[in-house]
């Protein structure tokens, strides 16, 4: 990487964290609380002891595949905003390969069938605005936004109806299949939630990367995602790509489920996605769109929801959800602003990059 | 058989408004994804208000202006700073809940909900209560003068042009921006209307209370096509099927989730053009140079 690109990367994420502290600050102060101590309290609570720390690498993880899903398809030019939806079509798939298959098949036949009930029921749901923006041409955004309303109360019909246990929110329990949770290798991490998928969405990571930068397939998907008029001279067929890019974000968010279902609860409950899919565009948009910047933005805004918890004695939690959207709507502001800035500083520089530059997408966040 | 209007009529108050927002903001090119985080923080500003300056007026003026200031930092973004403005509008309704919560917290000790405020209506829920609520009566216009304001008047046709060509807008001298600025500011302020609707009707601030209202609206703004008038239908429209589905909820006809669906599925079947097509303004989105 170049170091104007590190440059174009790394600024706006510094200034969009410091206008974060500033409101957090007065937030902090609002409240008669000291700003020092409780952002002490904030890193303490998170990666300050092995409890916090797990809870924080749990959270990271349902963030990555969110995160990872919004910005694949971002790379092709689309926005997902649906992934809330698929998220819990996917854990729910989970659930319901859990509930119908016996117990006592070994894990290594079982493990395999709930990823790929997950993935494909996540795919389904992203497919469709896929197909709609191909076929009819319908925007994406709108169509994303709709269907989740739509899968998350088609879910609750069925939970509600059929497969809740009684005077719960949440299906049964799964019958096979079982993850390992950290705190069984490292008693120290004992109560958290982070397990064994971890190491699976790991792989989807790096199986993304390699994807997008080393395969036919992701070159095609990210020059549709430059220039889709472009990318049709030169071969492509722009629909294709739109909705296999779709239902590929829409799988990947779809395998996050497991993360609760399957390492977590071993059920399906009502809402745990909630809020998983925004937070996946501001994973997406701190992370620039690149899978291992997508990990680095998870950990962050984790860390952050983790830490509303740890402070939640000394301010309200809801802190960190103002925190979060403060960092969503300064990086947002301040992606193109860094872009113009740092693009008519180099203009005054001989020979200087200022051509890459320009050849950044107008899709990209 | 006027329950059930005046039960419509209630629920369809919210839609109208926020969509009378919707149609304001996306004419003139700005995605209207940020509706719902208009009436959520003007319907805590109504509660403010109405509690502490003594009224239901007072609730009005501040929602109206909760709303519009929210408008005023969408636009400092999407406007000024030309910023994505998928991502700034779901920042913004994060924003709107996180920040109300925390307001919640800090001024009446609460995370769920306010005092009692002062409304309007101390007639209960029926006809009545709705024909003494003078809120309900700009209801009620506020697509009417949208569509007067957008098809009869000068700004109107500026801000049209804005919404489908911003470059050959400014090519014969509207200025863009300024016109965008009053919109987004407008698009709130409307919006608000709604959200001090919702907070005065039920003579509270609940956490979270629109509840997906916004995104109702939004539908509604969609579906239909952006024009006041079918607009206007598609809000009584959505709010009469909630209103079928609370009164049969005897009967069991229909299970509520699927009435829950009807608006989004319509506006998904419209963008896709299954009948008759949709298609919205053409600059929606885009940021002027």
């Amino acid at each position: 990487m170049t170091r104007a690109k590190l440059e174009e990367a790394l600024l706006p994420p510094v200034v969009a964290l410091l206008v974060a502290l500033l409101v957090g600050d007065i937030l902090i102060l609002s409240f008669g609380q000291s700003p020092g101590a409780v952002y002490w309290q904030l890193l303490e609570g998170t990666w300050g002891n092995a409890y916090g720390f797990g809870q924080v690498l749990y959270k990271a993880t349902t963030l990555t595949c969110t995160g990872l899903a919004v910005g694949l398809a971002l790379r092709a030019g689309l926005f997902n905003i649906g992934a809330e939806g698929q998220l819990a079509a996917g854990g729910f798939a989970a659930a319901l390969v859990g509930i119908a298959l016996p117990a006592g098949i070994p894990s290594l036949v079982v493990l395999p069938l709930y990823v790929v009930a997950s993935s494909l029921a996540g795919g389904i749901v992203g497919g469709i605005p896929g197909v709609l923006k191909a076929r009819f041409g319908a925007h994406e955004v709108i169509t994303t936004i709709m269907l989740n309303f739509v899968v998350l109360a088609l879910l609750n019909y069925l939970i509600s109806t059929r497969f809740k246990v009684h005077d719960t929110l949440h299906t049964a329990e799964l019958k096979s299949g079982a993850v390992p949770r950290l705190s069984d290798v490292f008693p120290a991490f004992h109560g958290s939630a982070a397990n064994a998928i971890v190491l699976l969405i790991a792989v989807v990571v790096v199986a993304a990367w390699w994807f997008l930068f080393r395969t036919r397939a992701g070159f095609e998907l990210r020059a549709v995602g430059l220039q889709p008029e472009a990318a049709e001279y030169g071969g492509v067929s722009v629909g294709g790509v739109w909705w296999k890019a779709m239902a590929l974000s829409g799988a990947i968010a779809g395998i996050g489920g497991l993360n609760y279902v399957l390492g977590y609860k071993r059920y399906y409950e009502e809402g745990f996605a909630a809020g998983a899919g925004f937070l996946g565009i501001a994973v997406a948009l701190v992370g620039r769109n690149h899978p291992f910047g997508v990990v680095i933005a998870a950990i962050l805004f984790a860390t952050l929801s983790q830490g509303g918890l740890a402070v939640n004695a000394l301010v309200p939690k809801q802190m960190v959800d103002v925190l979060q959207a403060v960092v969503i709507i300064s990086m947002a502001t301040a992606v193109p602003e860094v872009r113009r800035a740092l693009a008519s500083l180099r203009s005054r520089e001989p020979g200087a990059g200022s051509r890459e530059i320009a050849a950044v997408p107008e899709t990209q966040p | 058989m006027i329950a059930f209007v005046a039960q419509t009529l209630r629920i369809a108050m919210p839609y109208l408004f926020a969509s009378a927002g919707g149609v304001v903001s996306e004419r003139a090119g700005l995605i209207g994804l940020t509706l719902e985080g208009y009436m959520l923080s003007a319907a805590f500003c109504a509660a403010l208000g109405s509690y502490f300056g003594g009224g239901p007026w007072s609730g009005i003026l501040a929602g109206v202006a909760g709303g519009a200031l929210v408008g005023l930092l969408y636009g400092v973004c999407s406007i000024r700073y030309r910023a994505n403005q998928v991502v700034v509008g779901i920042a913004i309704n994060l924003l709107a809940i996180g920040l109300t919560r925390f307001l919640l917290r800090l001024t009446f000790d609460s995370s769920s909900n306010s005092p009692r405020i002062p409304g309007f209506t101390e007639h209960g829920t029926g006809l009545l209560a709705l024909v003494t609520n003078p809120l309900a009566w700009l209801g009620v216009l506020s697509l009417p003068v949208v569509g007067w304001l957008l098809y009869r008047t000068a700004f109107g046709l500026r801000m049209q042009s804005v919404g489908e060509h911003p470059e050959a807008a400014l090519s014969v001298g509207i200025p863009v921006n300024r016109v965008r600025w009053i919109a987004v500011a407008l698009s709130g302020a409307l919006s608000g209307l709604g959200g001090a609707y919702l907070a005065l009707d039920q003579h509270q601030f609940t956490d979270q209370m629109t509840a997906g209202r916004g995104f109702i609206a939004l539908a509604a703004t969609i579906f239909g096509r952006w024009d006041p008038t079918r607009v206007s239908i598609a809000c009584v429209l959505f709010a009469a099927a909630e209103t079928l589905q609370i009164q049969l909820q005897g009967a069991q006809l229909i299970p509520s989730q699927f009435v829950e669906m009807i608006p989004y599925v319509l506006t998904i079947v419209a963008l896709a053009g299954v009948v008759g097509r949709s298609v919205p303004p053409a600059a929606l989105g885009r940021a002027s140079q």
